[in-house]
């Protein structure tokens, strides 16, 4: 149920529903685009950002959430650290649960390595992650009409031409054998009678490439990993974020250690290979959005690869979701799925007008909802003072016919549904959201970390944690993508890896080494990282929290 | 501010009206390990059981999803031990035994419907168990799509059923063995493989940025659904 302020201008969108319904604005020109995003994206704020000041990729600019992160101190000294006991010796440690992770595990297991000498370590449970939450789709170009040649193309204007060609290669070329290998697995993707996947746009596409399951895609996807890694047997340990990276005499990756969260005892982990898959950096909030990321997505990969000498790319780059709920305050920032637009619904001013294209690239479309409401001041007010944009989502049922709605945004309906919100009748309303972490760590196509010497030995990376694969702006439906694609290749030749690998000695030099340069550039020790949860205690508690141990 | 009396665990707090449990918990000051994963009812992390006053009946929820209440006594449930058939999927027979051999236990099934009371997503739980008993995969597999797999149905089942890792094996054997193969999907892979687009795709990579700002700027846009 929307307050009366909102219902006059729910009227105003319904009047003029009849003669948008076939009618929609022009595509913008690219130099109106880069207008738009210069002028009213969060990204291009300069005070938002700073330089880093340690480490391989000194002087790149990044949010200054995650610079805080990234020029703090360890969350346990490390000369303190004892390595001499060794809790858990495994051929692949996996850290994070998510698709990445799984991915990896279930490759490794593909290409020889057994169950038992692969442990993945999760921050939360095995599959509480982002991927969980992808609800609008996954691209693959496996249509007549399509190829990977043209999802390329796609990819890398979305991107801003700012993408690592060589992963782009991989993303697009490997879609249909994951989309495949899903389909063996039993994953229940959305098909017509005779099997022909039923594929819809997202923002930025130039075909419909966007396969789906309903508007549950991503969590599909992962019960179904989740239930094969079961199945095989994988060593998984939950609620244990791994706190730092070990590596060995040879400055090889060697392991981590990792924090069991309940007992507050830390485990060493020596492995022979270590693929990092941990994720985004939602839940730093960057420049006080709200998000729609799961708990525990607050960067840790990022952090403790760099101490370990990752280089970072396009970090500066950050993705708000153009449609973040922005009304009833009780889910405020989470993520509306792209798919409402692609099956039709319309963004509204306050008016009832158009004023964008549905389906320009997420950082354009968000660019013009805030320009909006904040430069045209046509935004929807809440009783909150949030601004917001309407979807006309009842477009969608019209277009498609009776039932649509609940059959293919089943979760979208169930979220408004349960505040009194029918989509069916009434428009919903939205506002960007902070959504993913476009750049992170350096990896080539062989999903292997890079420092400026080279490749890290041992070392791997998947899924969100990595940089290169979306350059500036990441596509619908390319994330799910980045995390099968990446995980198999992470997992696949961690496998080949491991054959061949002896650990010498464990140790925390780099850790050492990365504490020094913070004491040299004069940086305090006052903050530590990773920040594994973010804290959303009420500061009227906190005020008077005592800490007692 | 309005404010609403909730009891946390036996402990009462006033917390304001319209947060959801999971923020009225943290607004109280108790901080997540367990019991938090997507916070967006995805995941089936924060699954809660809670009383009103003067009502004898135990309700369920998402912690995340549901908003206080006047008198709510909440306990959270963010782990509940369940049972899960182990299988090879490539080597299962398929026929209307499949779902009852690996899950013996829904032949208990005692119909009371306290499964699907409990389910936070409104699925028709015993539908989907009762659908699995007769050997009808693709309607167990429809019925439980939507499940979150946050188990409340199965702490709640007298049968002690555990009703999503149900589910989840009638939606695997349903995507595989019986939703008819992509033949497009089948073809594209063929080619990636035999390597048709291997030569094209290096030259695409090779392109100036120039040339490929053009293209894209000129690409087709396949018409909208």
């Amino acid at each position: 149920m929307y307050p009366k302020e909102m219902q006059k201008s729910i009227e105003k969108v319904e009047k003029s529903r009849e003669e948008r319904l076939h009618k929609l604005p022009e595509r913008l020109k690219e130099k109106e685009k880069e207008e738009l995003l210069l002028k009213w994206h969060p990204d291009y704020k300069p005070e938002a950002k700073r330089k880093i000041r340690v480490g391989v990729s000194k002087n790149a600019i990044v949010p200054n959430e995650v610079a805080d992160l990234i020029e703090a101190y360890p969350l346990e000294n490390p000369a303190e650290i004892d390595l001499s006991n060794i809790d858990y010796q495994t051929d692949i440690l996996i850290i994070g649960g998510g698709g990445a992770g799984c991915t990896a595990a279930l490759f490794a297991y593909y290409n020889g390595v057994k169950p038992e000498n692969i442990l993945i370590a999760t921050k939360l449970r095995n599959g509480d992650a982002n991927t969980m939450m992808a609800q609008g789709g996954i691209q693959a170009a496996d249509k007549e009409n399509d190829s990977p040649l043209i999802h390329y193309l796609d990819v890398i204007g979305g991107g801003h031409f700012a993408n690592k060609t060589e992963l782009v290669e991989r993303l697009v070329m490997d879609a249909p054998i994951i989309i495949k290998w899903h389909e063996e697995l039993g994953v229940m993707y959305d098909k017509k009678d005779d099997g022909e996947m039923i594929t819809v746009h997202g923002g930025g596409t130039s075909r419909r490439r966007m396969h789906s399951a309903k508007d549950y895609t991503g969590m599909e996807i992962m019960r179904v990993l989740r239930d094969e890694i079961r199945n095989i047997g994988v060593n998984i340990i939950e609620f244990s974020p791994a706190i730092e990276l070990l590596i060995d005499d040879e400055g090889k990756a060697a392991g981590a250690i990792l924090y069991n969260l309940e007992t507050d005892q830390y485990y060493v982990v020596k492995a022979k290979a270590t693929i990092i898959a941990t994720g985004g950096f939602g839940r730093l909030h960057i420049q006080g959005f709200p998000t729609t990321n799961h708990y525990g997505a607050t960067c840790d990969g990022v952090v403790l690869a760099y101490r370990m000498g990752a280089i970072l790319r396009d970090m500066d780059s950050v993705q708000y979701h153009p449609t973040g709920v922005a009304y009833p305050e009780q889910i405020v920032g989470l993520l509306v799925t792209e798919k409402v637009r692609s099956l039709g619904a319309q963004p509204l001013n306050s008016e009832g007008e158009q004023f964008v294209h549905p389906l320009e690239p997420r950082d354009v479309e968000a660019s013009a909802f805030i320009k909006e409401c904040y430069g045209k001041n046509k935004g929807v007010i809440t009783p909150t003072g949030m601004r917001g944009i309407w979807l006309d989502s009842p477009i969608i049922d019209i277009l498609h016919g009776e039932g649509t709605i609940e059959r293919r945004l089943g979760a979208m309906f169930r979220m408004f549904k349960r505040f009194d919100i029918d989509m069916r009748e009434e428009p919903i309303l939205v506002f960007p959201t902070l959504h993913y972490q476009n750049g992170g760590i350096e990896i080539n196509s062989n999903a292997e970390v890079l420092s400026p010497k080279g490749v890290i030995k041992g070392l791997f990376a998947a899924g969100e944690v990595t940089g290169g694969v979306h350059g500036k702006n990441r596509l619908m439906g390319n994330s799910l993508l980045d995390t099968q694609v990446f995980g198999r290749i992470a997992g696949i030749n961690s496998a080949k890896y491991v054959k061949n690998c002896k650990i010498g000695k464990l140790s925390v030099e780099h850790v050492k080494k990365y504490v020094e340069e913070l004491k040299k550039e004069g940086i305090e020790e006052k903050r530590r990282a990773p920040m594994i949860l973010p804290d959303y205690r009420e500061k009227r508690v906190l005020s008077r929290a005592i800490d007692i141990l | 501010m309005e404010e609403v009396r909730i009891y946390i665990m036996g402990k009462e707090y006033k917390v304001p009206a319209g947060l959801t449990i999971m923020k009225a918990m943290e607004y109280a000051g108790y901080r997540y390990i367990r019991g938090a994963g997507c916070r967006a009812g995805f995941c089936g992390a924060c699954a809660t059981i809670y009383r009103k006053e003067g009502d004898y009946k135990l309700y369920a929820d998402l912690a995340c999803q549901k908003t206080v209440e006047e008198g709510m006594h909440l306990v959270q449930l963010p782990f509940s031990p369940a049972n899960k058939a182990i299988y090879d999927i490539e080597k299962i027979k398929v026929d209307d035994k499949t779902i009852l051999s690996f899950y013996p236990e829904i032949a208990r099934c005692v119909s009371c419907n306290t499964c699907t009371k409990a389910c936070p997503q409104e699925l028709e739980v015993m539908d989907y168990i009762q659908a699995s008993l007769r050997g009808d995969i693709k309607k167990a597999a429809e019925l439980g799509f939507d499940c979150i797999q946050c188990g409340l149905c199965a702490i709640r089942c007298p049968a002690e059923i555990v009703h999503y890792h149900v589910a989840q094996l009638a939606r695997r054997l349903y995507g595989k063995y019986i939703a008819p193969k992509s033949k497009h999907l089948e073809k594209r892979v063929r080619e990636i493989e035999e390597g048709r687009y291997n030569k094209a795709i290096k030259e695409l990579m090779n392109k100036s940025l120039e040339e490929l700002r053009k293209m894209y700027n000129e690409r087709d846009i396949e018409p909208g659904d």
